[in-house]
C-alpha cells in the first residue's frame, strides 16, 4: 500500500487559509490502513480545524466525506454533491488521490493534507516500513524475496557493501542490512548459488526514464 | 461512505450544550470579588467499571464536588475516541477528562492504556490549534474511590478556572477582539 503521514495542522491551516467552505476528503484504501487519511483521521482533522477557525474568529464551514478510493474517477464523482457548496478540497488521500480530485473538479482549489511517503506495509501496529521502490523490473526472485533496491540503503545489486556490520547498515544501526537478510534467507533455502551470479548494472529505463509511466491492459478497456 | 455521529459524541454535545448545573457561584472556587463568574463546562468520560461507580459512591457518601462536571458513562475508557474528545471541545467544553480504571485493572485488559495514548495524542493536537493540551487529562481510579472522584472533579475545575474559558467561547472571542482593538488604537496613538 501507499504509506503517507499527516502534514502538521499549522501547515494544513495555512493551505486552506483563503478558503471559506472546505471539504475534507478521506480515502478508504491505503491511507485508511496506515491511519493517515481514513474516515477517522478526516473527522479528527476537520474537528481540529473547526476549533482553530473558531479560535481565530473565522467564518466558514468544514465538511467531511470519505470515499472508497480517491484514485478512481467513479468514486471521485461521489464528491460532487457536497462539493457544490465548497470552494476548497482538503484531500487526505495520497498524491494520486489529490490529483484525481483536482482533475475531476477543475473549478475547485484542491490541497493535500498528507505527505505521501512510500510503498510499504504494516510491520506491527502503528509501524509501517518501505518495501518497494517501483523500479519497474522486479528482481525479488534473485534475492529471496528481499528487495535490494529499496531495503539496501545504497540499492546495491551485488552486496553487501563494506559498511555492513553485524547485520546492520552503516547508514543507520536501526536498519537491517538487506544483503545480510538476503544471504541468511538464501542460505536457509539452500540457494546460495544465486549469489554466485554477478548482476549487471540495472536498466533504470523501466523506472523514471521517459516521464510518467503508463500501464495499458487492452482487454480491460470497455470503450 | 458517510460518517454517522457516534452515540457518545452526541452525548458529549448534549452535555456541553445542555442546561445541567448552570447555577452561578456553585463552585465558589474562582469567586473573585467584582469579576464576572466563570462557570467551567467540563465533560468527564467515565468508565462504567470504575469512575462511574466511584461517582455513585461519591453521591452515597454525600461528598461535595463542583457542579461543573458533565459525566458521560462509557463501557470502558478504551471506548473514548479522539474524535469524541475533540467534538466535546468543538461544542464549547472548557475542559475534558477521561477517567478509567487503575493501570492493570481494566475490565477489558488494555482499554485504559489505549485511552491514555489517545489522550496524549489529542493533547498534542490541542496544543497545535491553540486550545492547550492542559484542558484535557486522563485519570485512573477504582470504583471504591468516591473521595478521589470528588477530588479529581475539584482539581480539574480549579485547573480550568485558572486557564479561563475555552478560547472558542463567544465571551472569550469578544474579549480577544476588544483587546486587539485596544492594541490597534494604542498603536495609532503612538504614531
Amino acid at each position: 500500500m501507499i504509506v503517507a503521514e499527516p502534514k502538521p495542522i499549522a501547515e494544513v491551516a495555512g493551505l486552506i487559509k483563503a478558503a471559506k467552505h472546505v471539504l475534507v476528503v478521506g480515502c478508504g484504501e491505503c491511507v485508511t490502513v496506515c491511519q493517515a487519511g481514513g474516515e477517522k483521521e478526516v473527522e479528527i482533522l476537520a474537528s481540529a480545524l473547526r476549533i482553530l477557525w473558531k479560535i481565530e474568529g473565522k467564518d466558514g464551514t468544514i465538511g467531511t466525506q470519505t470515499i472508497v478510493r480517491q484514485c478512481e474517477p467513479e468514486y471521485v464523482v461521489e464528491l460532487a454533491k457536497k462539493l457544490k457548496n465548497a470552494d476548497c478540497v482538503l484531500s487526505l488521500g495520497c498524491g494520486v488521490g489529490v490529483q484525481f480530485i483536482a482533475e475531476a473538479y477543475l473549478d475547485k482549489w484542491v490541497v493535500p493534507g498528507l505527505n505521501t511517503k512510500f510503498a510499504g506495509g504494516t510491520v506491527k501496529a502503528g509501524i509501517w516500513e518501505e518495501r518497494c521502490g517501483f523500479c519497474g523490473d522486479c528482481v525479488l526472485h534473485l534475492t529471496g524475496g528481499i528487495c535490494p533496491i529499496i531495503r539496501c540503503s545504497k540499492s546495491i545489486l551485488n552486496g553487501p557493501c563494506g559498511g555492513s556490520q553485524e547485520g546492520h547498515c552503516e547508514v543507520n544501526k536501526e536498519i537491517s542490512c538487506a544483503w545480510q537478510l538476503i544471504y541468511d534467507r538464501l542460505k536457509g533455502l539452500g540457494k546460495l548459488d544465486l549469489l554466485d551470479v554477478i548482476q549487471p548494472a540495472k536498466n533504470w529505463q523501466t523506472s523514471r526514464d521517459g516521464g510518467p509511466r503508463k500501464f495499458v491492459k487492452e482487454e480491460a478497456m470497455i470503450e | 461512505m458517510t460518517t454517522q455521529k457516534p452515540e457518545t459524541a452526541k452525548a458529549a454535545e448534549v452535555a456541553v450544550g445542555g442546561g445541567a448545573a448552570n447555577a452561578a457561584g456553585a463552585t465558589g472556587l474562582a469567586n473573585v470579588a467584582g469579576a464576572p463568574e466563570f462557570m467551567p463546562k467540563i465533560v468527564a468520560f467515565c468508565c462504567y467499571y470504575c469512575a462511574y461507580s466511584a461517582a455513585d459512591l461519591a453521591g452515597s457518601l454525600r461528598l461535595q464536588y463542583p457542579p461543573t462536571i458533565r459525566v458521560i458513562e462509557v463501557p470502558c475508557s478504551g471506548k473514548v475516541d479522539p474524535v469524541i474528545l475533540l467534538r466535546a471541545f468543538e461544542e464549547g467544553a472548557d475542559g475534558v477528562y477521561v477517567a478509567g480504571c487503575m493501570e492493570g485493572d481494566c475490565h477489558f485488559l488494555k482499554g485504559n492504556f489505549r485511552a491514555k495514548k489517545r489522550v496524549q495524542a489529542v493533547k498534542k493536537i490541542l496544543d497545535q490549534i491553540g486550545l492547550g493540551g492542559q484542558r484535557l487529562e486522563m485519570f485512573n481510579l477504582s470504583a471504591a474511590m468516591g473521595t478521589r472522584f470528588a477530588e479529581i472533579a475539584t482539581d480539574m475545575t480549579r485547573r480550568i478556572e485558572e486557564l479561563g474559558p475555552s478560547p472558542i467561547r463567544p465571551e472569550a472571542l469578544a474579549a480577544r477582539k476588544a483587546a486587539a482593538g485596544a492594541k490597534e488604537q494604542g498603536e495609532v496613538k503612538t504614531r
